[in-house]
């Protein structure tokens, strides 16, 4: 496992150097740079897996002379899983960007593209194996700098640079939070070493213990895009590159479930009190809803693939939320359970929502924008980017028999067994929970019936639509791995569910894949076969067979007559694109029942003909949505530091000697003070 | 021997399934036709209709992808599967294993999705509406449907069908709080209603008013593509019913395999649904279709009372 690890590494390294020691030839750059991450992530994903299966985790450390920070790293079976994961997105967003990357080619350097991914995918994987707090937080760093750099990679587009800006501030507010976390382990333990978070001399006290419970919950949330904490998301992801946004919302958010996992269950001890678990439930209600609210009113592909992002964290959080809840109240099977769902989904989105950016990103790469408003008709254009996304929405709307439907169903049913909770409380909380999950999963499905339906079916809406063909073979490729990851994961859960098992057994302390999987692995049973079940292969089978029946229908019933095509019947006149539903007109019915949670404005303006009223030669539509959160949130903050900063404006003369009385007069102070 | 008798069954219930919901269409219709004074087609023309759409030559729009051609056989896929994972006429339905009633659910919600793409496809404003509607009533029948189904749910101890309408047969209709079940059984009759397009949702009998959901996303089928999206209609309405008769009253289900069980469990299935379908035809007699924007309050009330359902359920119980 150490050969692996110093290849994976070693390749990363290399595809972050490589490219910069052959400059002026941007095809062997291209091809190093991606070359190198996509072997990284072969090795990641084999590493991840014997990571996985291994007995002892892999440990290994390298002392420095900066006190308190060891290079220390451990892989073990959670982490392992998260190497897994983030290499599994990168081996195909490095072929993708292969092909990609042409799209940017004479306006940023290529060299510095393809060596920032490396470091990125280097970074990221480097944050899930780290041991000591002190290390740790120079990689999440590291991370948040490398992205920061990526988002901002086509700088001289208009809102490029806010979007980067905003997701700056954003990350080091939640680093700040991060930090404190670490500090209240590092006062009680007197060590940064993660081993010594987790075997504390002497437990933590109970106030102690809930403050980093929420630090932690307040500075990874930021990074996972918890509400209210993700407003930077729907600005930050679509501004990077494809290949990059889909790394962010791929992997990148997913850092944040590690690390809260690795505290809560880990550091922590899984003990808590139940309102821990309740407050992360509670939250991953609201951003799940929320989430698939505001992505349903967006009409930037890549925004409504954002927002979605906070979607499924919600969900990940529902899960693992219940689980707490339950490791609470000692129903350790069902903790497991809950945990299982949420790293189940954790793995499912990671694989769907990079198939679906990867997807905007070629749609964008042949049409030049992202407006869904001006796609139209893809399907035919654009044949296997089409496929390739419907199995992503087909999955992240979780209809079965795909992976987003397994791992939505597993967390459905942690929410339902809450019947064996103790309190009355819990007991309504939890199933009004899988209600939201209902709805969310509903509004999800609406989403991505709009997403799909407007950008690749009927006629082109645009000219750019019109005219754009389909994109090149590395980019299909991509694309096609994770779709069929999507395909696997969703068909295969008795391949998953005893992998995730070694995860969740040491931090619930029970082992419950023989439970899930019951006969022979084809079933998949929240711990009792009797209170539910289900069978994606079987159901696939049952819709395989159910679809051969109805063909077998329409053949003996009917002659073989060949189809006739002619055109859309259009009430007699000529069907243009113009006619045709739009995506703000499919929303409008959502928009206009959820009013109080859009607090939308609309405004029309007409002008008519002068010699009647009744012809009108000029309509002017507009409609926005009331961003509840920056306005009522974010606003008052910054306005506050604002008007502080402007008071503080009255010490700051700008006069050098000023300045430096300042800096006598504090040191003075000091002094005293220290003396 | 055992395995036989499941293959079998599963047989009949696919054939039952099939070959029953162009009758329940005709059913509503008759009863309609009756109480409007009018005398109606037969009973049996829902049949003709799919026989004669089959054997017509089929128009397909020329804007289309292969979506539009595919998405017939998937809504019927979905749907005949979803039907083939809940009991009928025997309690212990074979294929229930594949799937719990979250899973029919979401394989209804597969079918949906194809529907909604099918109406877009074709690019005339008409199916655009009627995809946007049904998006919003399918949205908001979901939580409801959820809800109410997991009241009954909790008092059998499962989520899985089989369990649910086994055990409830066995109690031979003792319930364990009755509030709760009627609050739910109101709550999924309102589902029901919407999610199969009836009046005061949707009316299945319009075409070209501004008024339609699913006839409009179906405009520009035709042929064997439109028959097999009635067809999956008519087998989506019976899942429905199926799932109220047996989960709510299943008495008279076959609890075990015997002729003699199996054969009352088919009759008085086929009384049991016959019996509803002339409730639905009486209630689309009686109310008029509601404006779209007020079927969301519809569709909340069927949400407080699931919701209420589960509160009763534990108070009740102590």
């Amino acid at each position: 496992m150490s050969t692996l690890l110093t290849i994976l590494l070693a390749s990363y390294l290399l595809g972050g150097l490589l490219p910069l020691c052959v400059p002026g030839r941007p095809h062997l750059q291209n091809l190093l740079a991606h070359g190198c991450a996509a072997g990284a992530g072969v090795v990641g994903i084999a590493l991840g897996l014997a990571g996985l299966l291994a007995a002892d985790p892999l440990t290994g450390s390298f002392s420095s002379n900066i006190p308190y920070l060891t290079f220390a790293f451990r892989l073990d079976p959670l982490a392992a899983f998260f190497v897994l994961t983030i290499s599994l997105v990168g081996l195909a967003a490095s072929i993708y960007a292969l092909g990609y990357v042409g799209e940017f080619s004479g306006r940023v350097s290529l060299t510095l593209l393809g060596s920032l991914l490396n470091g990125f995918l280097l970074s990221m994987t480097l944050v899930v194996l780290a041991d000591n707090g002190f290390f740790f937080l120079i990689l999440w760093e590291a991370m948040s700098l490398l992205s920061y750099v990526l988002v901002v990679t086509e700088h001289e587009k208009p809102g490029v640079r806010e979007a980067g800006l905003f997701y700056l501030i954003m990350t080091h507010v939640g680093t700040a939070f991060i930090i404190l976390t670490f500090l209240i382990f590092f006062q009680e333990t007197g060590s940064f070493s993660f081993d010594s978070f987790r075997h504390p001399d002497q437990r933590l006290p109970e106030g102690l213990r809930s403050i980093a419970f929420f630090t932690a919950l307040i500075g990874f949330g930021a990074k996972a895009g918890i509400v209210p904490l993700h407003v930077w998301l729907p600005y930050a992801h679509p501004a990077a590159p494809s290949h990059v946004s889909a790394l962010m919302s791929g992997v990148m958010i997913k850092t944040a479930i590690y690390a809260l996992i690795r505290v809560y269950f880990d550091f922590l001890d899984g003990e808590f009190p139940w309102w821990w678990g309740f407050t992360v439930l509670v939250i991953g209600a609201v951003s799940a809803l929320l989430g698939v609210m505001y992505a349903l009113m967006e009409h930037d592909l890549k925004s409504l693939l954002a927002y979605h992002s906070v979607e499924n964290i919600g969900i990940i959080l529902l899960g693992i939320g219940a689980g707490m809840i339950f490791h609470t109240y000692g129903l350790h099977e069902l903790a497991a359970l809950g945990l299982l769902a949420g790293l189940y989904h954790t793995i499912n989105h990671a694989a769907f929502k990079a198939l679906l950016f990867l997807g905007a990103g070629a749609l964008q790469f042949a049409t030049h924008t992202r407006n869904i408003e001006e796609y139209g008709g893809l399907l035919r254009r654009m044949p296997w980017t089409g496929a390739f996304f419907l199995i992503g929405a087909v999955s992240i709307a979780a209809l079965p028999p795909t992976n987003g439907f397994v791992s939505e169903w597993l967390v459905f049913q942690s929410l339902f067994l809450s019947f064996q909770l103790p309190t009355l409380f819990l007991k309504l909380i939890l199933p009004i929970a899988a209600a939201m999950l209902a709805l969310t999963g509903a509004l999800a499905l609406a989403c991505f019936a709009k997403a799909f339906g407007m950008s690749f079916l009927a006629q082109p809406r645009s000219s750019h639509a019109r005219h754009a063909t389909e994109v090149p073979v590395s980019m299909r490729i991509g694309m096609g791995l994770l779709a069929g990851a999507c395909v696997v994961l969703g068909l295969a859960p008795m391949l998953v569910v005893p992998l995730l098992d070694r995860i969740t057994g040491p931090l619930t302390g029970v082992a419950i894949s023989s439970k899930v999987l019951a006969l022979d692995g084809w079933v998949v049973a929240p711990v009792t076969v009797e209170f539910s079940s289900i069978s994606t292969p079987v159901l696939a089978a049952l819709l395989v067979g159910a679809g051969a029946l109805g063909l077998l229908f329409a053949r003996m019933m009917g002659k073989p007559l060949r189809a006739r095509y002619y055109k859309t019947w259009g009430c007699g006149l000529n069907l243009t694109p113009r006619m045709e539903y739009t995506a703000t007109g499919f929303a409008q019915p959502i928009k206009q029942v959820f009013e109080t949670i859009y607090q939308p404005t609309v405004k029309l303006e007409t002008e008519f003909l002068e010699q009647s009223k009744y012809f009108i030669k000029h309509q002017r539509f507009e409609f926005h949505i009331e961003p509840l959160f920056e306005k009522y949130l974010y606003t008052p903050v910054v306005t506050f530091l604002l008007a502080i900063a402007d008071r503080l404006r009255i010490i700051q003369a700008g006069s050098l000697h000023l300045y430096l009385t300042y800096i006598f007069v504090t040191l003075v102070l000091l002094l005293l003070w220290a003396g | 021997m055992q395995s036989v008798i499941q293959v079998l069954l599963v047989v009949v219930q696919l054939g039952l399934l099939l070959a029953l919901s162009p009758f329940v269409v005709g059913l509503i219709r008759k009863v309609k036709a009756r109480l409007q004074c009018r005398r109606g087609a037969g009973l049996f023309q829902p049949y003709a209709d799919l026989a004669k759409l089959f054997r017509k030559q089929p128009v397909i729009s020329s804007t289309t992808s292969w979506i539009f051609t595919a998405a017939p056989y998937i809504v019927f896929a979905s749907t005949v599967a979803a039907g083939m994972l809940m009991p009928v006429f025997v309690s212990r339905t074979p294929l229930n294993f594949a799937g719990n009633i979250i899973a029919l659910v979401y394989l209804l919600a597969l079918g949906t999705f194809f529907l909604i793409l099918a109406g877009l496809d074709a690019g005339s404003a008409f199916g655009g509406m009627g995809s946007s509607r049904e998006a919003i009533v399918a949205t908001l029948a979901e939580p409801a449907m959820m809800l109410s189904i997991l009241a009954i749910a909790l008092t059998a101890g499962s989520t899985n069908l089989s369990t649910i309408v086994h055990q409830s047969a066995l109690m031979e209709g003792v319930v364990v709080a009755p509030p709760a079940h009627l609050m739910a059984l109101a709550a999924l009759f309102i589902v029901t209603l919407a999610e199969t397009g009836r009046v005061p949702v949707d009316n299945p009998a319009t075409h070209l008013e501004l008024t339609m959901i699913h006839e409009a996303m179906l405009l520009e089928y035709s042929g064997r593509y439109l028959a097999l999206m009635e067809w999956a209609a008519g087998i989506k309405l019976l899942v429905f019913l199926t799932l109220i008769v047996n989960v709510f009253a299943p008495w008279g289900i076959a609890t075990s395999l015997t002729p003699s069980f199996i054969a009352v469990g088919i009759l008085v299935y086929l009384a049991k649904v016959a019996g509803l379908a002339v409730v639905i035809g009486v209630i689309e007699s009686m109310f008029a279709k509601l404006r779209l924007f007020r079927v969301p309050e519809l569709l909340g009330a069927a949400f407080i009372l699931s919701l209420l359902a589960l509160v009763f359920f534990y108070t009740l119980k102590g």
